[in-house]
């Protein structure tokens, strides 16, 4: 408890100091979230992508439902179809309707007969689309196949660059943090040398004199952190709109609360490692 | 309870702040240690309470190797050495209250728990009335009580005084002292470091005299009570007939008082 007492004592005599440690762990929490936001909602962007259909084989219109089946059971027999789902020219006509429902011109044109019967295929890995699209391609009863791998593989590759230049920021951050948290507490226990050796004179233990440095440090991540997360977390929040309706059709918003709790729980986690890492760096360089 | 044997301390320069140090404090003992400015009494404080390690010899405090102690018994020691320190060494942003009680608090003992030893101790040194104050309120007299008294929380069985009375009135400094012939005659084995020549007559303590980190002198024999009598009627502190009859005892002739004289 006393331990406590002095730490929050040393905290409200050099407010600024205190200001510029929570300020720099703020900063670098803020980015953490923005960023775990940024690659949660790209992961579930691909996750949406590669659920959809990855190829669409449409077909002649002579070839029979039977051929069509034969088809069917031998992509299926490659066990790399995650889906595969017939599209018939009833089903297409639906879907044509239902895209064109304001336009009655292009309804009035378009019978069942002239659209053409389809599989929508998608694929456990991405990596098998290729050989998926050639034995289509190479089948005589498909006219056209249409193939995403495109769409989702430049999503893949942003957001493992991604993944790559925010991590790289985030460590960098991290040792920004770190350094400017060792300073500031250097400066204080340079401040404090005086009393420091009073106490040591007076037969405190090393430890009496590091817990409340080090419970300083803990603050600062801390109250850092969860600064961050607010500040993050209230953007989100502010921008989800926006964010929804530029997003159509792909379910990233709202971020649910168990996440949000959840990255808050593990920015505290690592709020407490850095201050703790930094706060016994600069105990273990200025009080020797 | 105090040992040093064949101690010596020197410096980086070179030179020697104690050579060849031998002498022995006995339990319950009151010794005075005297010398010029720069003869070795605060080295020998700063050795006893591992401050500083002497470059050769041995030192023992109540049975514990002072050289050898490893580092995490440091604290052990100190909290059985109070100190009183030539600069008092008080913390300027805690309160008269706050600075006494920091030894227990460093010794894991709540304040709270603490408060009755505390005032207590404060009531027996005379600053009660000062507890809420800063010691930038206080006056030198004052502020050496306030050591005394934190010297004194953790009840010690040894009390190192490193000139207490320097920069006091005589009337105060004969305060501190008998203050601190009282502790000393409640069990404490004190080592007192002065300049104070006419302190040092007053009583009739051992007197280790240092001169230039030698240990030029020993005696151990009791020496002018006369001069003893004479300041502590001057400084009218305590009653002369009753209270100084514990610690002063009867005139001595002026041979004695001319033998006294030779010791600094």
């Amino acid at each position: 408890m006393k331990t406590f007492k002095t730490t929050w004592r040393n905290i409200r005599r050099s407010p600024y100091q205190a200001f510029a440690a929570v300020f720099v762990m703020t900063l670098t929490f803020l980015f953490i979230s923005f960023f775990t936001f940024l690659l949660y909602g790209s992961t579930k962007a691909i996750s949406f992508f590669e659920s959809r259909p990855q190829v669409t084989a449409f077909f002649r219109q002579e070839v029979k439902q039977k051929d069509i089946d034969n088809l069917k059971n031998t992509l299926m027999a490659t066990n790399k179809i995650e889906s595969i789902k017939f599209v018939s020219k009833q089903d297409a006509l639906k879907i044509y309707r239902e895209q064109n429902k304001s336009d009655s011109l292009l309804l009035e044109l378009v019978t069942a007969d002239i659209l053409p019967a389809s599989l929508e295929i998608s694929t456990i890995k991405i990596a098998d689309l290729s050989e998926i699209n050639n034995m289509l391609k190479a089948s005589v009863l498909v006219s056209e196949v249409i193939f995403q791998k495109d769409v989702v593989s430049v999503l893949t590759s942003w957001t493992n660059a991604l993944r790559s230049i925010g991590l790289g920021l985030i460590i960098i951050l991290s040792l920004v943090s770190i350094f400017i948290m060792v300073i500031i507490i250097g400066i204080k226990i340079s401040q404090k040398k005086q009393d420091i050796e009073i106490m040591r004179l007076i037969g405190a233990s090393g430890w009496y004199i590091r817990w409340p440095f080090i419970f300083e440090g803990i603050f600062y991540g801390g109250v850092g952190a969860i600064l961050g997360w607010l500040i993050s977390t209230g953007a989100l929040w502010y921008a989800t709109p926006f964010l929804s309706s530029f997003l159509k059709g792909i379910p990233i918003f709202p971020l649910s609360l168990v996440f949000l709790l959840g990255l808050l729980g593990i920015e505290i986690m690592v709020a407490v490692v850095l201050g703790t890492l930094a706060s016994f760096v600069a105990v273990l360089r200025y009080l020797k | 309870m105090i040992r040093l044997h064949k101690v010596s301390k020197q410096f980086r320069t070179g030179v020697f702040a104690l050579s060849d140090i031998n002498f022995e404090v006995g339990k319950g003992e009151f010794v005075f240690l005297v010398g010029p400015t720069g003869s070795g009494k605060t080295t020998i404080f700063r050795l006893l309470t591992r401050e500083a390690l002497p470059t050769t010899g041995e030192i023992v405090v109540d049975d514990w190797d002072i050289v050898k102690l490893p580092v995490n018994k440091v604290s052990h020691l100190r909290k059985k050495i109070g100190v009183v320190f030539q600069d008092l060494k008080l913390l300027m942003d805690r309160t008269i209250f706050e600075n006494i009680v920091l030894p227990l608090e460093v010794s894991g003992i709540n304040a709270q728990d603490g408060k009755t030893v505390v005032e207590e101790i404060m009531e027996r040194v005379g600053i009660l009335a000062h507890r809420d104050k800063f010691p930038i309120q206080l006056s030198g007299g004052e502020l050496q009580r306030v050591a005394l008294a934190r010297a004194l929380t953790l009840s010690p069985d040894i009390l190192l005084a490193d000139e207490p009375t320097g920069n006091l009135d005589q009337a105060t400094a004969f305060e501190i002292v008998k203050l601190l012939s009282e502790i000393n005659q409640k069990g404490t084995t004190i080592i007192m470091a002065t300049h104070n020549e006419d302190i040092v007559k007053a009583l009739s303590k051992r007197i280790i005299s240092l001169n230039e980190g030698q240990l030029v002198r020993d005696d151990n024999k009791n020496k002018n009570r006369a001069v003893a009598e004479h300041f502590y009627k001057k400084s009218g502190i305590i009653d002369t007939e009753n209270k100084r009859s514990q610690v002063i005892k009867p005139k001595t002739t002026d041979t004695k008082k001319e033998e006294q004289d030779e010791d600094f």
